[in-house]
């Protein structure tokens, strides 16, 4: 046990040494970000200055070395903006992000999972239908399609909501459905699927053949077997909770993380968009990691399996 | 069971599959032949009939706020899009492929690399992976085509290494090997018709992702730029006269649901068929 968490834990910091240096790769070798910021017309001792002040006049070798060490540091570079810590002009987005993605979160979970362990345990009925139909189409709308549809008939047509902005709680609620419904499909899919896998194991039916009773065959033996897969989207879903909504904050000028990276993308403000990009990274890595830690506790096989093999 | 190979095409297929199909060829067929189809050209406005309205005479679909036949504009978005998809999954299918038998094939250090890659690509929502190398790299169709060809081909590589190692283990390789085959041509023409049927449909799945992928990035107008058009653009200019002329951002959001749509029909079809340990 004491291996498989290190073995994961090891991975897990690689993976974050990745996006470092895939962070530093994409940002840095795209082209000279001084050119871009002050202009092809600025006098050259201005773009000299700003090089200076950014380090881009260093070596790229030492560019990188010293990238590495800023972010051990916790130093994560100003806006080339506004001049101010990029961590800062990030972390003040978050909460509104967190508005959105948390109560979407709950959605999906209230929702995708009892309609997807309900559709296996009625296989085949109405309802079971009526989720797989739903799925599909949560899979198939696009989330800024979708968005746009409800604006288009609760805001524009019906005028019961406004179409987008931050003032007020009514605001935020075509965005979390938005964003829940498409989720609460992808969940319900998944966990009827998982659900129908176990089903049909064999000590399901050595459960109800020595006389246990369904509901008890159901809570006792499906539901744990059939939490693994599931714990693993649900994780995933955990992970996007930072970086989730770039598409329907864009769709309602929703002023959080997303909308910051992609003003930031396109206005080519390096430290933010590294900044996003390990943020990101970190909170996928942190609950794949939990996601690990959890399997171990849900899963006594993996307790004394042998570390890393898949 | 029924003789599958004697039954008639109708019963061995059920109809949405069917009409999916169909679709599908629809959908082919525009972007093959849409210079034939656009009665109109890409920016080619009418001022005099700005904003029209679906069913107006000229224009069945109706004209944006310049005037030009949303009718052509979605046929030639249809044409983009789908180049876009159909480039992206064949080159992840490959690349993804490709590395799955190295990692196979080498194991030790080269599979870990190849699994450490694929850790890195599931780690990080690729949307933002996208952003940040579209914007900072500028932006052109090949590149466009490039980055979605890399969107997915974690799966295909995990997918092709499980399966060669597995089917290292049969005799069938084990006894190519022995005649002396190279291992390309184990892997080539031996190992990979074996697996064809996986990947393919691994295929289908991915194939609407990377549609979904597109519009997405294109509706934030960092995807494919004016003045050339995908579903994605349409329904990103369409926002701006929502309340005034919701068909602009109509048609296109329909063509990309349906036609996501339908290769998901395709793709789970074809995966009950072909490979039920998909599931």
């Amino acid at each position: 046990m004491l291996r498989y968490l290190a073995v994961r834990v090891g991975r897990a910091l690689v993976t974050i040494a990745l996006v470092v240096t895939f962070a530093f790769v994409v940002l840095r070798l795209s082209g000279d970000p001084a050119l871009i910021i002050m202009g092809p017309e600025a006098p050259p001792e201005v773009i000299a200055a700003f090089r200076k002040a950014w380090g881009l006049d260093e070596p790229i070798w030492r560019q990188y070395i010293d990238y590495f060490g800023a972010i051990l540091q916790g130093e994560l570079g100003r806006s080339m903006r506004d001049g101010r810590p990029a961590i800062a002009l990030v972390a003040e987005r978050i909460p509104a992000t967190l508005a959105l993605t948390i109560p979407a979160l709950l959605l999906k979970l209230g929702i995708g999972l009892p309609a997807g362990i309900y559709a296996a345990l009625h296989r085949g009925s109405a309802i079971d239908r009526a989720v797989m139909v739903a799925a599909v189409a949560g899979f198939t709308v696009p989330s800024f399609v979708l968005g746009l549809v409800l604006v288009l008939v609760f805001a524009v047509q019906l005028g019961w909501l406004p179409s987008g902005g931050q003032e007020s709680w009514r605001h935020a609620i075509l965005p979390i459905i938005t964003l829940g419904t498409g989720g609460a499909a992808v969940l319900a899919r998944f966990t009827r699927s998982a659900m129908l896998e176990v089903l049909g194991q064999p000590y399901i039916r050595t459960a109800s053949a020595k006389g246990i009773p369904w509901r008890a065959v159901v809570t006792g033996h499906a539901l744990p077997n059939a939490a693994i897969p599931t714990v693993t989207i649900i994780g995933f879903m955990v992970g996007t909770l930072i970086a989730g909504a770039v598409v329907v904050e864009s769709v309602f000028s929703w002023p959080g993380v997303g909308r910051l990276l992609v003003v930031a993308v396109a206005n080519r403000d390096l430290a933010v968009v590294q900044c996003i990009l390990l943020l990101v990274a970190a909170t996928m890595v942190a609950s794949n990691l939990t996601v690990d830690f959890l399997y171990g506790f849900l899963d006594p096989r993996l307790r004394g399996a042998r570390a890393g093999s898949h | 069971m029924v003789d599958a190979s004697t039954a008639p095409l109708t019963r061995r297929v059920p109809p949405a599959v069917l009409l999916a199909a169909f679709w599908v060829v629809v959908m082919l067929s525009i972007a093959l032949f849409a210079d034939a189809i656009a009665p109109f050209g890409l920016t080619r406005m009418d001022l005099g009939h700005r904003l029209a309205p679906p069913g107006a005479v000229a224009h069945w679909l109706g004209t944006d706020e310049l005037g030009r036949d949303v009718w052509s504009r979605l046929v030639f978005s249809i044409r983009i899009s789908l180049l876009i998809a159909f480039g992206a999954t064949a080159m992840s299918a490959v690349v993804g492929t490709a590395l799955g038998f190295l990692a196979a094939h080498f194991r030790g250090l080269t599979e870990q690399a190849v699994l450490t890659l694929a850790d890195f690509q599931a780690a990080l929502p690729f949307l933002i992976l996208a952003l940040a190398v579209l914007a900072f790299f500028g932006n052109s169709l090949p590149l466009l085509v490039c980055l979605m060809g890399l969107y997915g081909w974690e799966r295909y590589a995990r997918i092709a290494r499980g399966l060669a190692i597995a089917a290292t283990a049969q005799g069938y390789a084990g006894a190519v090997r022995q005649l002396g085959a190279t291992p390309a041509r184990i892997y080539l023409r031996h190992i990979l018709p074996n697996i064809a049927s996986t990947l393919i449909v691994s295929m289908t799945l991915v194939f609407p992702e990377v549609i979904l992928l597109e519009s997405g990035l294109s509706f934030l107008g960092l995807g494919v730029q004016p003045p050339m058009t995908s579903l994605g653009n349409m329904v990103g200019y369409g926002r701006e006269y929502i309340s005034r002329a919701p068909w602009i951002m109509l048609a296109p959001a329909l063509t990309i649901i349906l036609t996501t749509l339908a290769v998901s029909l395709i793709g789970d079809w074809l995966r009950d068929r072909l490979d039920p340990s998909l599931r």
